[in-house]
């Protein structure tokens, strides 16, 4: 199991070599560059551009230089752990993202752990009560909830809150907190902020997953081991969790990988909606404004989150099945 | 030949399974005992019902089948239950399952679970039924492997069913199936799934085991080498009816349901070469969905005779010698 872990984190190093180039190259991909939409902004405004001033601009940053140095420029840096400064922010890149990868990370472990906590029990009780009313009730609801955009439920839930409790739920903290110092009153706050984002980022994922644990346990327990095990006198219970439940995971468990990068893409409407610090309005506006070394760093923060994600979930699946094992 | 005591006796057992499509009657009526240390075979064709009657006995039917009709009686000292009346899922059949009653079934590779080991599977068992601990288990696990000819069985406790040859799984499965000593093993096909080589040892094995323990066995075949083998008695189906039962031996020699002998005649001899002419039962097994009426097998039978076979249901005639057919061909002493 060790050397399986060993074998896996291993693989990611050329793993991620490859990405930086991916992710180098799609932000490449847009004609111009930060000057260029520099430029843009100041003619807008009406403002002089002196041809002169943008040239030793674009020297100094090194936006020059042919693509290959700029690659090498970049991940040289990024290797020493220098990610560079954001042009749009005139800030460190490492910074700005510090500073809101934490909220994002929050948001979408708080919304990935609230989905599997919903969907795994909801699954098994619809796939041990095929067509009865309760699995009707909840394949309606699944059904609603991967139909419904996550802005749209982001603002009915605002809505409801707001009449409800005559608060805006926006942001992460209360008011009083969001300058305060850490504190156990501070923490509570943030859970009370908290849930609403992950809800609401979760809510689409926690349909899906509703629907892959039913489907994967309903064939499950056709298998023969089934009928086997309930040969030998287990209790239906105890058969269901050691047998079928555990394959039935085996398909959501592969799912984790996926699931960390699609919660931050699924995070970006739910924090324009919200009003919360997180990384994704932050990449919106530094690919908007061509911000490279902003957008690169973030681009390769959220390969290396698939990366780790589908890590992770490796080593739950080897745990799952010991098949797997011995795979790579 | 003494009779020994009766121990299970499955009087017009008929199980039925709801679909949209209709209603399956996969078992309808029938009836057959067996006696302490006898074996009977269960022979015919694929979906004639003995896979479902086998469950039916466990109380194991998948979920859309349901048991309409008729008594499973279990005699424990002295004293008999109806395991039909029991909750499927309750305590009572639970402890009777494994215990009392184990089932080996058809393909090994399916049975197991793959992810567990099969030691993990087959203690499983051992401490749900007997009182002891892991490790007491590990060694009962251990000990039952080596005697169903398992190779290095301390070994191979530990190993995954996916690292296991065929006929390897198939032992572990009667190992785990025998692991509590049970009263009545019911073996479901259980050489199909494995080479003709291994099907011949697991045949030899089984007839030890069960010579050796002392219990009943129900063997469900469709191959009737299989039964002539190990069975005392044998009792043929069709389309869910019991058509005819005799002892072994006299099956063999003396069949009276014009099905039977079809089936007989259709079994190619060894050593015969390609000049034997193979004579198969014509036509095929009708939809189950929709039955013949009247005795099912009239629409393929040779002495079918109009009016007669197509209206009714013939009843159990019972022959000299422990031998009882289902055919309006025969008449009752």
């Amino acid at each position: 199991m060790w050397s399986f872990i060993l074998r896996r984190i291993l693989l990611m190093v050329p793993t991620l070599m490859v990405v930086s180039v991916i992710s180098f190259a799609i932000i490449e991909a847009p004609p111009g560059d930060f000057m260029d939409s520099y430029v843009n902004a100041l003619l807008q405004e009406q403002e002089a551009v002196d041809p002169a001033e943008i040239a030793s601009l674009r020297k100094r940053y090194g936006l020059d230089a042919p693509t290959y140095v700029r690659y090498l420029r970049w991940l040289g840096n990024i290797l020493q752990g220098n990610l560079g400064r954001s042009l749009e922010w005139n800030q460190p890149v490492s910074k700005l993202i510090a500073d809101r990868l934490p909220w994002s990370l929050a948001i979408s472990v708080a919304s990935f752990f609230l989905a599997y906590a919903i969907a795994i029990p909801i699954g098994l009780y619809s796939a041990t009560r095929q067509y009865s009313l309760g699995d009707y009730f909840f394949t309606l609801i699944g059904f609603i909830g991967l139909a419904t955009p996550n802005f749209l439920l982001a603002l009915l839930i605002l809505w409801y809150y707001f009449v409800a409790t005559g608060n805006v739920a926006v942001g992460l903290f209360s008011d009083e907190y969001l300058i305060a110092p850490w504190s156990f009153a501070k923490f509570i706050d943030l859970l009370k902020h908290l849930w609403l984002p992950a809800l609401v980022v979760g809510t689409a994922g926690t349909a899906g997953l509703i629907r892959v644990m039913r489907a994967n346990l309903l064939d499950e327990l056709e298998r023969p081991y089934v009928m086997v095990a309930r040969s030998k006198g287990l209790s239906e219970g105890k058969l269901l969790v050691k047998y079928p439940f555990r394959i039935a995971m085996n398909p959501v468990a592969s799912t984790i990988g996926w699931t960390l990068p699609t919660l931050v893409n699924g995070e970006l409407l739910a924090s324009l909606v919200l009003g919360l610090p997180t990384i994704a309005p932050l990449f919106v506006g530094a690919l908007l404004s061509q911000d490279m070394f902003l957008a690169g760093s973030v681009v390769m923060i959220l390969s290396t989150l698939t990366l780790v994600g589908t890590l992770l979930s490796d080593i739950v699946l080897a745990w799952l099945d010991p098949r797997i094992r011995g795979a790579i | 030949m003494t009779q020994s005591p009766l121990l299970l006796s499955v009087d017009n057992l008929a199980t039925h399974f709801f679909s949209q499509e209709g209603i399956l009657e996969a078992v309808d009526g029938v009836s057959f005992d067996i006696h302490a240390g006898e074996a009977l075979g269960i022979a015919g064709e694929s979906g004639c019902g003995k896979s479902v009657t086998a469950q039916s006995i466990l109380r194991i039917v998948p979920k859309n089948g349901k048991i309409v009709m008729g008594e499973i009686s279990l005699f424990q000292n002295g004293e008999s239950v109806d395991l039909v009346q029991l909750e499927d899922r309750g305590q009572e059949i639970r402890q009777i399952r494994g215990g009392e009653i184990a089932m080996v079934f058809q393909e090994p590779m399916a049975a197991f679970s793959m992810v567990y080991t099969i030691g993990n599977q087959i203690t499983e068992v051992i401490r749900l039924h007997q009182d002891c601990s892991q490790s007491e288990a590990r060694d009962r696990a251990i000990e039952m492997l080596r005697r169903v000819g398992m190779p290095q069985p301390e070994q191979t406790i530990d190993a995954y069913p996916f690292a296991l040859s065929g006929g390897m799984r198939q032992r572990a499965m009667i190992a785990m199936a025998l692991s509590c000593h049970p009263a009545l093993l019911i073996a479901d096909e259980p050489t199909t799934a494995v080479d003709v080589t291994i099907q011949a040892q697991v045949l030899e094995l089984m007839k030890d085991l069960q010579r050796d323990m002392g219990m009943a066995l129900i063997v469900i075949t469709h191959d009737l080498a299989v039964i002539s083998e190990l069975c005392d008695r044998v009792m043929i189906m069709y389309l869910g009816k019991d058509v005819e039962s005799a002892p072994a031996d006299v099956i063999f020699r003396d069949p009276k349901h014009p099905y039977t002998i079809g089936l007989l005649r259709s079994v190619p001899e060894l050593g015969e070469g390609h000049s034997q002419e193979l004579d198969p039962i014509s036509g095929s097994v009708p939809s189950p969905y929709r039955r013949p009426a009247g005795c099912p097998f009239h629409p393929r039978c040779p002495d079918f005779i109009p009016d007669v076979c197509d209206v009714h249901l013939p009843p159990q005639i019972e022959l000299a010698g422990g031998h009882s057919v289902r055919c309006h061909l025969y008449v009752q002493d």
